[in-house]
């Protein structure tokens, strides 16, 4: 395997036989290429569709009031159901067993001052709750605390963008924006991963908002979070039962589908875990695939070689060489080959990979890789098929009579 | 050097057997120029394959050098091909890609000799059959008589106890045919043992011994005058 002599002889046959060589080395290098190129294309859509659905907390119920469609216990049909306060309460005090978090929400938009800039911006009333539930990142400062809850401060957190918006470069902590007619205290500046949307909101207790708006009770919506160790059939549960108390604490008829709307994240990741596991599996189907029509390439390839070699190797035997030396010979020089070209394929793939980024985001590919452990054993596996390849009819034309071999023009 | 008792070779066609050696006995001499004639289908290329172990006798005793050969794994034959037997063949059977001096080379790196010492002797024996310049050629650039003669100083870098030629003419015109035998006939002079096969009687009529064969069995064994040829190279 490693006598000098030996590999000076698969070296001259190599340089010797260029269009051979690069055939074989050309079939390795670009099916471990597309290969890898593939691969990573399908974990770039993966990491997109991850963007899109998996960035917020998955073990949480979004509910949401509307109008009921039956009429009930003496009410008429095309009631507005409103939530308050108190619907908090009773939540938190009947599902102890599943309840984790709860915040309300309550969507508003004002027109927003600061100094000479000012710009229109959607507010959201919360509970501390809210930062778990929508995984906001704080950057400086804090979020909305329970103190700010219980004395109705007027403290807001803003995003990102609004903190570009209106304070430039300049530190907004500790200073005054005007809503509204009110002004209010910034105390911290927030990142989010869902977009630029998320981070042009600002962030007020709930209480406050409510004191504003008459110091009403009235809730947009309320956000509970489950506790994730229950699992999914639990949050189904959870789910079922927190929709029978509610319809029944504002007399909805439980047959009616319209009063109470509850998004149940947990069911829509697992709906959409599922899609990514189908592009996971179509994505493992066409990098198989690839792989397969290399490893039926180089397979060809390497039965064309040793056809082509037949009289070669006749003569060779003819002149000494033994069974084994023939099928070494060319065993050493197609896994010499395939080897070279494998890793530069490899290498070739994962490049143009790691250049590409963010370049194909239209196209939903976002930062496309191929993990090493993937890249290395598919490139063995072309390697070593390759070599299978070649030693089947090495061993039959170094197992055939020297004379046939010699007969074969 | 060469003893064989009671040769038998059949190749099976399909359902039909053909019995190509039917009982061939012959001894051959250290030194000794034998011309092997006989029309095609008679069976020498057979019985040259047979003396050079490139195909095995169904029947029969083969002693080459006083060993016995038989039963030999592939293995084996290669070892005794490379260390007791030189082929000459009619279609040279050169390796294309390799220059004249490599392919006279190949044998000796099968002896597991280093590659200075085998260049060295590639080049003694091309000088010796004339061709030393042009060591560095490729068989497609060399004409019919000096691929042949790189093809004899590859039988003969080895130093092979026998040659076999089989047919070693039959490819080149009589000028280069004689040429060529008059290099064989050098080399025999220095002792070694050849062996060629021909259908051409004024090529065996250049040897020293002539043994006819006729459908599988020999019907003339006979010593002649060699004619010696002239080398013109």
């Amino acid at each position: 395997m490693f006598s000098r002599d030996r590999w000076q002889e698969i070296f001259e046959t190599i340089r010797k036989n260029r269009l051979r060589t690069f055939l074989s080395g050309f079939t390795v290098a670009l099916g471990i290429f597309i290969f890898i190129v593939l691969f990573g294309f399908g974990n770039g859509l993966k990491n997109s569709f991850k963007q899109f659905f998996l960035d917020d907390a998955t073990n949480t119920l979004w509910i949401s009031p509307g109008m009921t469609s039956k009429p009930y216990r003496g009410f008429k049909a095309n009631r507005r159901i409103e939530f308050e306060n108190s619907d908090l309460i009773d939540i938190k005090d009947n599902f102890k067993f599943f309840l984790e978090d709860i915040t309300p929400r309550i969507n508003r938009s004002a027109r927003v001052r600061y100094r000479g800039e000012s710009d229109n911006y959607s507010t959201r009333a919360v509970a501390p709750a809210h930062q778990q539930i929508e995984k906001t990142l704080i950057m400086k400062g804090r979020f909305i605390n329970q103190d700010d809850l219980l004395n109705k401060t007027k403290n807001i957190v803003i995003g990102r963008l609004v903190a570009k918006d209106l304070f430039d470069k300049k530190n907004p902590i500790g200073k005054y924006l005007e809503i509204g007619s009110s002004a209010f205290k910034v105390i911290g500046v927030f990142q989010d991963q869902s977009g630029d949307r998320e981070e042009r909101l600002i962030y007020m207790p709930y209480t406050t908002q409510q004191l504003i708006e008459k110091n009403n009770d009235k809730i947009d919506r309320i956000i509970v979070s489950f506790r994730p160790e229950l699992g999914y059939a639990s949050a189904l549960t959870f789910e079922r039962q927190l929709r029978l108390f509610l319809k029944k604490k504002k007399s909805i008829d439980p047959r009616d589908t319209n009063g109470i709307r509850i998004r149940n994240v947990a069911d829509q990741i697992k709906q959409n875990q599922q899609f990514a596991s189908v592009l996971q599996l179509i994505v493992a189907f066409v990098g198989i695939g690839t792989l397969i029509a290399g490893i039926i390439g180089i397979s060809n390839i390497m039965v064309f070689v040793v056809k082509e070699r037949t009289k070669e190797l006749g003569v060779r035997k003819a002149l000494g060489a033994t069974p084994k030396s023939v099928i070494t010979m060319v065993l050493q020089e197609s896994i010499f080959i395939t080897v070279l070209s494998g890793i530069t394929g490899m290498i070739g793939g994962i490049a143009l990979l790691s250049n590409i980024g963010d370049r194909l985001e239209e196209f939903f590919i976002i930062d496309p890789y191929i993990d090493n452990f993937t890249a290395v054993v598919a490139t063995i596996l072309l390697i070593l098929f390759g070599a299978i390849a070649g030693y089947i009819p090495a061993k039959r034309a170094a197992s055939i009579k020297p004379i046939v071999a010699l007969r074969d023009e | 050097m060469i003893s064989i008792k009671n040769l038998h070779k059949s190749y099976s066609m399909g359902d039909s057997s053909l019995h190509v050696l039917k009982g061939i006995d012959l001894n051959i001499k250290e030194g000794e120029l034998v011309a092997i004639m006989g029309s095609s289908g008679s069976g020498k290329s057979t019985l040259l394959n047979i003396l050079g172990m490139l195909d095995t006798a169904d029947e029969g005793e083969y002693v080459l050098d006083n060993v016995l050969i038989e039963g030999l794994t592939e293995t084996t034959a290669a070892n005794y091909r490379n260390k007791f037997l030189g082929f000459i063949f009619q279609s040279f059977n050169l390796i294309n890609y390799k220059n004249a001096l490599e392919n006279v080379s190949l044998p000796l790196y099968y002896q597991g000799l280093g590659r200075k010492i085998r260049q060295r002797k590639a080049l003694e024996y091309l000088e010796k059959v004339g061709l030393k310049d042009w060591a560095t050629h490729l068989p497609s650039e060399l004409s019919g008589g000096q691929k042949q003669r790189v093809a004899i100083a590859r039988a003969m870098a080895s130093q092979p106890k026998v040659l076999l030629a089989d047919e070693p003419t039959g490819a080149l015109d009589s000028k280069t045919s004689n040429d060529v035998m008059s290099l064989i006939q050098q080399i025999n002079k220095e002792g070694k043992t050849i062996l060629v096969v021909t259908h051409e009687l004024d090529i065996a009529h250049m040897c020293k011994r002539i043994v006819t064969l006729k459908d599988g069995v020999i019907v003339e064994d006979q010593k002649v005058d060699q004619v010696i040829v002239e080398c013109h190279v």
